[in-house]
């Protein structure tokens, strides 16, 4: 039944798939104005961020960690030139393949953080928000605490005792930044789900002998879901700025591990006063570029989504003409 | 009696009552996070230096012999008596690193946050009023560059531009070794020593060292303002006293003073409030990249050191201080805006 209906299924309605696929499109399709330009900016710019992630070990000229090559080994500190296009660093390694080890290393730890914080932040939200009571009250005082402490410094404190344990490794960087994001999802989750609790269609599922999880999950997360995808690209951007912060303190991803950007700009700081600018330059224009092509990113969405900061097309007056038909 | 007088102090009597079980859960969260998952602090900081004798005598002083609950409660009357503890590293009260430094952020704070509020304050109103122009999507850029970019990363270009090219100020440091050895301490906040001291040559030197940390840290801020001044903007500029203001013949400097902007400042102070937080993260990186000697920068220093009683006092302290600001932004407001008390 299923395989034979989809010839036929495609057209007349289109399948899950497809459906949920365009209901994820709609806010992009919906921009409208400079509000689109932003948003088509920030996703080119994310989206080449990503390709040099995924694509690094062919992209890049070198090893993260290649002193030499050919036999030739890499000058110290040489100057931008043919074979190193962004120059070489104190450690005799090549800038420009840094830089793109680099992104792969800030995507693997964003992704991981992210998918840490949002599980738990949402079932947290969601449990809290619709069973309410003392468990919602104390909570809510605990999210309120972590959210109201400087996120760096609760990042750091986590960094201070997880890379000792577990490594300077992604996993330790990105446990270390999931506790700050996990108190915005459970906010907005937790608030979306106690007025959908309220709504006519829970009422109306729970009349007919829903039981809770049911209701969890069919009629309140589908519709508090939609808020995500704007706190989650805006965290996303912190992320990449928190990562890199860590780094330049040294308690982030520790050099053998990864070529990670902020622990980059830590040893550009010691070239600062010889003034060699390309140590420094090359790792912090590729944060500040992928962190604005993803706040552009979220804030395109948010206007789309923010129905208080919402603009739309207007759609043309259609007066009908005397003949009743309708006319310009 | 129910008249507004009334309510302000009852307001503000509730709000201290529901920051206590807030101060009291951040010291819990820093007290479990930092002594009870670490196995032996002592030895993780000297332990390399000192005799087995003298690590345990050090051990028995802060008290880590005794049970973990006793440890706690002391730990939290301590914390009442504003006694954080001593440091392991280099065995001197947290109190003195925070006379010693605690100056230095200061100074360096409150400066950046003049900077994003003299920058960032007008253009979030000229972006708000003129939406979708040319200029609106300059400066959203730049707010949103500016914010982007690490506090470091700018720090380091302008250690670039204008100190080693240009030459115009000093690299790092906060004064010339000669200020330090001239201004006598007495407030512990060098820049006010130097002034109270009369001495123009040091004042000179300490605000030459000020103006790349202050800039750059007010950078990072000015693009939270902008964006925020100017999405309150354009949220009072649709209520309808603005359009009625209009409606009057007002002139539009004034519309847009003394209507549409005074009603987005409310919403602006209570998430000034929050920006607490993103200063004093911002100082712990900005004091770091400029050596400049204030908590932020002994912060890193210590937990280079791994020295857990140090992190764990400081960290207090900062926390103890977000609470704090943001229960008198909260009392600000209830007096700027009478809506918030009832």
């Amino acid at each position: 039944m299923a395989v034979e209906g989809t010839a036929n299924g495609l057209t007349a309605a289109p399948s899950r798939t497809v459906r949920s696929l365009r209901r994820l499109a709609t806010p992009v399709v919906r921009t409208q104005g400079v509000a689109r330009w932003l948003l088509f900016i920030g996703l080119f710019i994310t989206l080449a961020f990503v390709v040099a992630a995924v694509f690094a070990p062919w992209l890049a000229p070198y090893g993260f960690a290649q002193k030499s090559a050919g036999g030739v080994p890499f000058p110290k500190r040489g100057t931008p030139s043919g074979a190193h296009p962004f120059g070489t660093n104190d450690q005799f390694y090549d800038v420009l393949s840094r830089v793109m080890w680099g992104s792969r290393t800030a995507l693997q730890v964003v992704l991981l953080s992210l998918a840490a914080s949002l599980l738990i932040g949402v079932i947290l939200g969601l449990v809290s928000g619709y069973l309410g009571g003392w468990l919602d009250r104390i909570l809510l005082l605990l999210m309120d605490a972590l959210y109201a402490f400087p996120s760096l410094l609760l990042a750091i404190v986590f960094a201070f005792l997880l890379v000792e344990r577990l490594g300077g490794g992604i996993l330790a960087a990105a446990l270390s930044l999931t506790v700050i994001y996990i108190p915005q999802y459970f906010r907005v989750v937790r608030n979306t789900t106690i007025s959908a609790r309220e709504a006519t269609y829970v009422e109306a599922a729970r009349s007919i002998g829903a039981n809770r999880v049911t209701i969890m999950r069919k009629y309140v997360f589908p519709n508090v879901v939609q808020s995500v995808p704007v706190v989650g690209t805006l965290n996303a951007a912190d992320a990449i700025g928190t990562l890199a912060a860590l780094g330049f303190l040294g308690l982030g991803i520790q050099p053998q591990n990864a070529s990670e950007w902020g622990y980059d700009l830590k040893r550009a700081l010691s070239d600062v006063a010889s003034g060699v600018w390309w140590t420094a330059t090359f790792p912090g224009l590729a944060i500040v570029l992928l962190v604005t092509g993803l706040t552009l990113v979220g804030e395109g969405l948010n206007e789309t989504v923010n129905p208080t900061l919402r603009r739309r097309k207007l759609l043309p007056v259609q007066l009908p003409g005397p003949d009743g038909e309708p006319s310009q | 009696m129910r008249g507004a007088s009334g309510s302000l102090p009852r307001y503000i009597l509730q709000r201290l009552l529901l920051t206590l079980p807030m101060v009291w859960l951040l010291l819990t969260l820093v007290f479990l996070l930092l002594r009870v998952a670490p196995g032996d602090p002592v030895s993780a900081a000297v332990g390399d230096r000192l005799a087995p004798a003298a690590l345990a005598e050090r051990r028995a002083a802060l008290g880590l012999d005794r049970p973990l609950l006793q440890q706690y409660l002391e730990y939290l009357g301590s914390v009442v008596r504003f006694d954080f503890g001593k440091t392991i590293s280099d065995n001197i009260p947290i109190t003195q690193v925070v006379r010693d430094n605690g100056g230095a952020t200061l100074t360096l704070t409150l400066s950046a946050l003049l900077v994003a509020l003299v920058v960032g304050v007008p253009l979030g109103v000229l972006a708000g009023r003129f939406r979708d122009s040319v200029p609106d999507v300059i400066i959203r850029v730049f707010g949103i560059v500016s914010y982007a970019a690490p506090v470091f990363f700018v720090g380091l270009l302008a250690q670039l531009l204008f100190a080693v090219k240009l030459g115009w100020f000093p690299t790092s440091g906060m004064s010339t070794p000669i200020t330090q050895f001239e201004v006598q301490p007495r407030t512990h906040v060098l820049l006010l020593d130097a002034i109270l001291a009369g001495n123009t040559t040091a004042v000179r030197d300490v605000l030459l060292h000020l103006v790349l940390p202050a800039v750059t840290l007010g950078l990072l801020l000015c693009g939270v303002f902008i964006r925020l001044v100017r999405v309150n903007m354009l949220q009072t500029l649709r209520g309808d006293y603005v359009e009625a203001a209009r409606a009057r013949g007002l002139p539009e400097r004034r519309v847009l003073v003394a209507y549409a902007f005074r009603n987005a400042l409310v919403p602006f102070v209570t998430i000034l409030g929050l920006q607490v937080a993103l200063l004093l993260s911002g100082a712990v990186l900005t004091e770091s990249t400029f050596n400049w000697p204030g908590l932020g920068r002994k912060l890193v220093d210590y937990i280079g050191a791994r020295d857990y009683a140090a992190v764990q006092g400081i960290i207090t302290l900062f926390a103890v201080v977000v609470v704090v600001i943001s229960v008198v932004v909260d009392i600000v407001n209830a007096l700027i805006d009478p809506r918030i008390r009832y």
